[in-house]
C-alpha cells in the first residue's frame, strides 16, 4: 500500500504556490475530522462541562461544595432513590425476561420465522418509547384500560382496589420494561449466537451434564455481555423522562422530572442546585457506563 | 429437547402477550370514542387537527435537517478516520457513545445555560437560532446511531482503493466524498437516517425545554387533556416507528454483504 499521506504532501509541495502549501500543510490532515470535533466540543462536551463546573460554583462564581451538599435534602434524595429503584427494577426485569426470550428464540428449537419476527419487533419496540408508550399503557392498565376492565369483569379482580396504580413505582417499571426487554433481546442475541455448538459437544464428550454445561460454559461466556447490557438498560431508564412525564405528570418525582421542573421554573429556588442535580445524573449514568465498557471489552473476546 | 421446546414456547407466548396486549388495548381504546360502537373517530379528529398537522410537519422538517447535519458531520469524520487517522478511532467512538451516557435533559440544560440571549453565541435569542439549536441537539442524540451505521457501511467497502482511484482520475476531496464514498455507503447512511427519524419525530424533552412547537410536546399536551385521541396518536406513532424499522430492514437487503478486505 502506498503511503497516501506522503504522496499527498509531495504533490501539494510541488504544485501549489509556497504560501498556499504552507497554509494547507497543517490542517489538511485534520480537516476531515474538524467538523466532528468542533461539533462534539461545542454541543456535547462544553455544555456538559459547563453544568458540571456550575455544580461547584455559587452565584458569585466562587468554588463551593454547597450545591452538592444541598442535594442531601429529603425531596431530592427521594427523587434520586425512586429513579434508581425504577431504573434498577426495570433493567433487571427487562434483562432477565429479554435473556429468556433470546434463549428461547435462538436455542429453543422454535421455527425460524419466530426468530426473525421477534428480532424485527424488538427493533421497533426498543425505539417505541416516550410519550406514545405512556398512552399505550394508560389505555391498557389505566383505570379504564382494557386489561384493567377485563380483569375486573372476567375474573372479578380489581387491580386498583388491590393497590395497583399505573402512576406508581410498579406502573412506571412495567411501562419501562416495554422498551427494556426488546433492547436486551437485540443486544444479547448475538452473544448467544456466539456460543459455539462445538463447546456443547466438547462438554458432552467430556461427560458434562446439561446443568454443568450451562453452569460452567454458557453462563460464564454470556455473563459479561449480560451484565454489561443490564448497565446499559439502567442508564437508558435513568435518563428517560418523556414516558414518565406523560404517564404520571409530576406525581411521581423521579430525578429527570425534578430537573425538568427546575429548568422550567427554578422550583428549588437555587439555579446552581439544578447544575448539581444534573451533575449527579451524569455521575450515575457515567459510572454505569464505565462498567459497561469494561464488561464489553471482556465479552468481546468470545464473540469472534 | 422436547421439554426445552415446550418451555421455549411458553417464554415466547408470555413475551408475545406482554408486548401485544398493550397494542391491542390501545387500538381498542382508540376506537371507543363514539359511544357503543367502534369507530375511527379519534383518528379523524387527530388527523384533522390543525395543530397535529403543524407540529408533525415541524418535527418532520426538524428530522430532515437533523439527518442532513448528522451526515455532514459523521460521514467525513468516519471516512477520514478509516483513511488517514485510525489512531483517533477510540477517541471518536468514545465521543459518539457520550450521548448514551449524558441524558438528553442534561444536554439541553447545558444549551439553555450556555447559549442564552446574553451569551457570546446567543442561539436562543432568535427563533431561527432556537430551531437550529434543536436540530443540533437532535443531531447529538442521533450521533451514536448515525456513526455506527456509517462506520459499518464504510467497513464493507475498500475506502483506500476507491480514494486512490478517484484521485488518479483527478477528483478533489469534495468529489471523492460526495460522488464516490457517499453513494457507496448510501444504504448505511439511509438506515442511520431512518433510525434518526424514528428517534426525533416524537422527541419530547429537548423540544419542550426549548419551547419548540414540535410533535412531542403536542403529544404530551393531548395526553394531558383528551381521552381517546392519545390512544390514536400512540398507534400512529407506533406505525411510524414500525415503518422506519421496516425500511431499514428492507434497505439492509441491498447492502453489500461481505467486505472485500477487512478494514
Amino acid at each position: 500500500m502506498t503511503d497516501l499521506s506522503f504522496s499527498d504532501h509531495a504533490v501539494a509541495g510541488k504544485t501549489a504556490p509556497p504560501a498556499e502549501a504552507r497554509s494547507l500543510k497543517l490542517p489538511t490532515q485534520w480537516l476531515g475530522v474538524a467538523p466532528f470535533f468542533i461539533f462534539a466540543i461545542m454541543f456535547l462536551i462544553l455544555p456538559t462541562l459547563y453544568l458540571m463546573l456550575g455544580a461547584f460554583q455559587n452565584d458569585a462564581g466562587e468554588f463551593t461544595f454547597e450545591n452538592i451538599a444541598e442535594l442531601a435534602q429529603p425531596s431530592i434524595v427521594a427523587a434520586y432513590w425512586i429513579s434508581i429503584k425504577v431504573s434498577l427494577a426495570s433493567s433487571l426485569i427487562g434483562a432477565f425476561a429479554g435473556l429468556a426470550i433470546a434463549i428461547a428464540i435462538v436455542r429453543g428449537g422454535l421455527p425460524d420465522w419466530i426468530r426473525s419476527a421477534t428480532l424485527t419487533f424488538s427493533g421497533v419496540a426498543s425505539n417505541f418509547a416516550g410519550v406514545p408508550l405512556a398512552f399505550a399503557f394508560l389505555a391498557t392498565l389505566g383505570r379504564l384500560g382494557l386489561a384493567t376492565v377485563i380483569l375486573n369483569t372476567l375474573f372479578g379482580l380489581n387491580i386498583y382496589a388491590h393497590g395497583f396504580n399505573i402512576l406508581s413505582f410498579w406502573g412506571l417499571t412495567l411501562t419501562y420494561v416495554y422498551f427494556q426487554i426488546p433492547l436486551m433481546v437485540v443486544i444479547i442475541v448475538p452473544a448467544i449466537d456466539g456460543l459455539k455448538k462445538e463447546w456443547g459437544e466438547a462438554a458432552a464428550t467430556l461427560g458434562a451434564t446439561m446443568s454443568q454445561y450451562w453452569r460452567m460454559v454458557v453462563i460464564p461466556v454470556i455473563w459479561p455481555s449480560f451484565l454489561g447490557t443490564v448497565i446499559l438498560l439502567f442508564a437508558n431508564a435513568f435518563g428517560a423522562i418523556a414516558t414518565a412525564y406523560a404517564l404520571t405528570g409530576s406525581s411521581l418525582n423521579i430525578v429527570p422530572i425534578l430537573l425538568y421542573a427546575q429548568i422550567r421554573g427554578d422550583v428549588l429556588h437555587n439555579a446552581h442546585l439544578g447544575y448539581a442535580i444534573a451533575f449527579g445524573m451524569i455521575l450515575i449514568t457515567g459510572l454505569a457506563n464505565v462498567f459497561y465498557i469494561w464488561f464489553r471489552t471482556r465479552s468481546e473476546r468470545w464473540l469472534k | 429437547m422436547k421439554a426445552g421446546r415446550f418451555w421455549a414456547w411458553v417464554v415466547f407466548a408470555l413475551g408475545a402477550a406482554y408486548f401485544f396486549i398493550p397494542l391491542i388495548a390501545t387500538v381498542e381504546f382508540s376506537m371507543r370514542m363514539r359511544r357503543g360502537v367502534y369507530s375511527f373517530d379519534a383518528y379523524k379528529v387527530v388527523l384533522g387537527d390543525a395543530r397535529f398537522q403543524a407540529t408533525f410537519g415541524y418535527s418532520v422538517l426538524a428530522a430532515v435537517f437533523t439527518i442532513v447535519l448528522g451526515v455532514l458531520i459523521v460521514v467525513p469524520a468516519a471516512y477520514w478516520i478509516r483513511l488517514r487517522l485510525p489512531q483517533l478511532r477510540p477517541i471518536v467512538e468514545f465521543i459518539t457513545l457520550l450521548p448514551l451516557v449524558i441524558p438528553a435533559i442534561v444536554i439541553v440544560f447545558g444549551y439553555i445555560r450556555m447559549y442564552g440571549s446574553n451569551s457570546p453565541l446567543p442561539f436562543l435569542a432568535t427563533d431561527t437560532g432556537t430551531n437550529a439549536l434543536l436540530v443540533i441537539g437532535y443531531a447529538t442524540l442521533a450521533l451514536p446511531y448515525m456513526y455506527r451505521a456509517v462506520d459499518t457501511g464504510l467497513r464493507t467497502i475498500d475506502v483506500r482503493t476507491l480514494t486512490e482511484a478517484a484521485q488518479i482520475l483527478g477528483a478533489g476531496w469534495g468529489t471523492i466524498i460526495s460522488r464516490v464514498i457517499l453513494p457507496n455507503v448510501l444504504i448505511a447512511v439511509l438506515s442511520g437516517a431512518f433510525l434518526t427519524f424514528a428517534i426525533v419525530i416524537g422527541e419530547f424533552t429537548m423540544a419542550s425545554l426549548l419551547n419548540r412547537p414540535a410533535f412531542g410536546p403536542y403529544l404530551q399536551n393531548i395526553g394531558a387533556n383528551r381521552a381517546y385521541e392519545p390512544a390514536a396518536l400512540a398507534i400512529i406513532a407506533f406505525a411510524i416507528t414500525w415503518g422506519c424499522m421496516s425500511l431499514i430492514q428492507i434497505l439492509s437487503r441491498f447492502a453489500p454483504k461481505s467486505a472485500n478486505r477487512p478494514n
